[in-house]
């Protein structure tokens, strides 16, 4: 599904490196995590692979199904399918959640050659969809994320995705913030949409939401490198014994 | 004080090929207003209220030509909405283009044929809420339209308007020079909303006055003409009396210079004004807000809400006062200039004044200018709403408190879907 190699990026505007030669292969219908320490380059990563500006890829490539994100627009990035649930999910005053929601489906449809969803279709699913997340109906018609605590502004991130039914889902510490019930949910709405056309990438610095949303792969990102993949295990090291044994290990 | 002799000297070239019928009331309210005029002369860019715009296209003996204007890229402003139409072709009333006036269900004179009459309500009107508003600040073009108004209406509701009064504002030649002076009473209770639309010349200069009794509610949308090279200086004269509503909303798509005026004076008890204003300039654009509210009445609420949508080099002003006076207890004032700044050329030059004389109110104010968030752009295209897409939803998103100002459903979709085609047009 999303093939990363040899990824360098640095900061457009400074002379900072941040990703030193990152390799990833996620299958079709795989889920990996990825955990790593403070500033060891997971978001920019997320950033880069949905083309937020102020990067620039020196080296590499990132495929998704065999097509280059890299040379793409952030809006045919996501109309070919890549999705990125934010660390931080942004405030938008003025416009309503759902006409922002009905107008990305709907641009992403026209995109791909497809018809507008209805109205009236649109009205039913993504009600059953806010439910299913227990997003309620006041929440839908307030401006995006304004005014949303931090645990509703993660869960809407989801309602997007369950929306857009992307086929690679990044989600950057959609956990962080949430409370016992709330990671449920959000785990619950990932889960409902795991199949095999679609694969994520869950990074996270907390094994509790692994716990629900069961990894194929664990990798390590450590100064902008994966230096360790594992299976599931890999995250109860971490839990149990933080970064340094195992960046001791790799050094 | 006499006025400085190069404002004197403007004044008498501007109006020089002026001349207006004496007789009667109005004929004497002109002539007072000619008076003032010749003491005050026109304004000058060293003026306190005129350094961020230059008057000289306004107070010039003569217009500059302005190409007539072809709207058909987008609907006229309003064709949807159910109202009764009044069309000045130059400043002329065209009864040929226009409705029955009759059936807006309120009482609807021409300037010309009321200004005879011994007896009129618009007497204790015209040019009457025009003076009061020379204090402390003189707005002498508002008193050359008192004196020299070629055309108008007097418009009276004094019940529940059937249908909101229209006013359509064509231009007739590139070089048509009109000048308009209406007045308007919303008596105790009744209710009336007016719609202005059209470029009406190359050069517009009027005034509204406009009269809310006890109760009574007054709503105001104006779209103001498109064609790129028009320049106007328009004015609005409010007077409130207690528990009155006033509403103003403005949408200025285009215009070389415009210049749009408003006083407002809450003299009642629990009067309530809004004034609004969403401005989207493109190049060659100068566009000021200048808007005076005093407080005198007791527990009154107002609001400026003014925003202003600026590139290629377009200029907008906003000059905004809140006034309290001594006694006016429990005002709730508030004012919010905006500018976004679609790049580094253009700019924003805002000067919002409190001056407050009571020690119990609550006044607030505040004036930004700044760009596109970057963040929330990238955060709409991550979703795949393309660049453009994404650019007017958040200028739209901008322009929301100020679009909140219209009350009306329809009309407020009508001022949306005009700003959402400007922006379209206007995608660099
Ligand atoms: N736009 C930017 N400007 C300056 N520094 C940046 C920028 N983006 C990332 N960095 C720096 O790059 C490094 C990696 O940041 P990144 O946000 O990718 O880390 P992270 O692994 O997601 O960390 P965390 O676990 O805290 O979320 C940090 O040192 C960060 O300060
Ligand atoms: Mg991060």
């Amino acid at each position: 599904m999303l093939e990363i190699k040899n990824l360098h990026v640095k900061l457009e505007e400074e002379d900072k490196i941040i990703l030193k030669g990152v390799n990833l292969s996620i299958g079709a219908g795989q889920v990996h995590a990825i955990m790593g320490p403070n500033g060891s380059g997971k978001s920019t990563l997320s950033y880069v692979l949905a083309g937020r500006e102020g990067y620039a890829v020196t080296e590499g490539s990132a495929l998704l199904e065999g097509t280059e994100l890299l040379e793409m627009e952030p809006e045919e990035r996501a109309a070919v399918g890549l999705f990125l649930a934010f660390q931080y999910p942004v405030e938008i005053p003025g416009v309503g959640n759902m006409t922002f929601l009905r107008t990305a489906v709907n641009a992403q449809r026209k995109a791909r050659g497809e018809d507008e969803m209805s109205a009236g279709d649109f009205l039913k699913v993504v009600r059953a969809k806010a439910k299913a997340l227990q997003i309620d109906a006041e929440m839908m018609k307030r401006p995006v994320n304004v005014g949303f605590s931090g645990g509703e502004k993660k869960r809407n991130e989801i309602l997007q995705m369950a929306m857009l039914e992307p086929k690679m889902c990044v989600l950057d510490e959609t956990d962080s913030g949430l409370d016992v019930d709330a990671m449920k949910l959000v785990a619950d709405g990932v889960n409902a949409l795991r199949g095999a056309g679609r694969s994520f990438l869950v990074i996270t610095h907390y094994q509790r939401l692994l716990d629900h949303i069961a990894p194929d792969v664990v990798h390590i990102m450590a100064d902008g490198r994966i230096v360790k993949s594992g299976g599931p295990e890999l995250a109860l090291e971490v839990e149990n014994n933080g970064y340094a044994g195992i960046l001791a290990e790799v050094e | 004080m006499a006025a400085p002799q190069a404002k004197l000297d403007a004044l008498a070239a501007r109006i020089a090929g002026l001349s207006f019928p004496v007789a009667g009331w109005l004929g004497a309210a002109r002539a007072d207003a000619l008076d003032r005029l010749a003491a005050m002369g026109l304004p000058g860019k060293r003026d306190e209220y005129w350094r961020y715009t230059d008057p000289a296209a306004l107070t010039g003996a003569v217009p500059l030509a302005a190409a007539l204007f072809d709207e058909s890229d987008e609907a006229v402003a309003f064709s949807g909405i159910d109202r009764v139409k009044l069309v000045f072709v130059n400043g002329v009333f065209d009864t040929a283009q226009s409705d029955d006036p009759a059936l807006a269900g309120v009482e609807i004179e021409h300037l010309a044929d009321a200004g005879a009459a011994d007896i009129h309500w618009a007497r204790e009107v015209y040019g009457v809420l025009e003076t009061r508003g020379q204090t402390p600040v003189q707005r002498p073009l508002a008193t050359l339209a008192t004196a020299f108004a070629t055309g108008g209406l007097l418009i009276r509701a004094t019940g529940k308007a059937a249908k909101p009064v229209s006013l359509i504002y064509l231009q007739g030649s590139d070089t048509s020079d009109v000048i308009l002076h209406h007045c308007i009473k919303v008596e105790s209770g009744a209710e009336l909303t007016l719609l202005e639309n059209g470029n009406a010349a190359a050069r517009l200069t009027m005034v509204m006055e406009v009269e809310v009794a006890a109760g009574g509610r007054f709503h105001h949308i104006r779209a103001q003409g498109r064609a790129h090279q028009r320049h106007a200086a328009t004015h609005v004269f409010a007077r409130l009396g207690a528990k009155a509503l006033f509403k103003s909303f403005t949408v200025t798509a285009n215009g070389a210079l415009t210049r749009n005026d408003a006083v407002i004076e809450l003299v009642g008890d629990d009067a309530v004004a809004h004034v609004a204003g969403a401005a989207v300039g493109d190049g060659a654009f100068h566009h000021d807000d200048t808007v005076f509210v005093t407080h005198q009445g007791l527990r009154c609420e107002s609001r400026q809400v003014f925003k202003k949508v600026l590139k290629n080099g377009a200029t907008g002003v906003f000059q905004g006062k809140i006034l309290v006076k001594k006694g006016a207890q429990k005002t709730d004032g508030y004012q919010i200039s905006q500018a976004l700044l679609l790049d580094d050329d253009s700019q924003f030059l805002a000067k919002p004044e409190l001056e407050i004389y009571a020690d119990d109110v609550k006044c607030s104010h505040g004036s930004t200018s700044g760009a596109i968030d970057d963040t929330a752009l990238f955060y709409l295209r991550s979703r795949g709403v393309p660049e453009k897409a994404a650019q007017s939803l958040l200028v739209l998103a901008f322009l929301a408190e100020a679009m909140a100002e219209i009350d009306d459903a329809d009309i407020a979709e009508d001022i949306r879907a005009r700003l959402e085609s400007w922006l379209a047009r206007h995608e660099h």
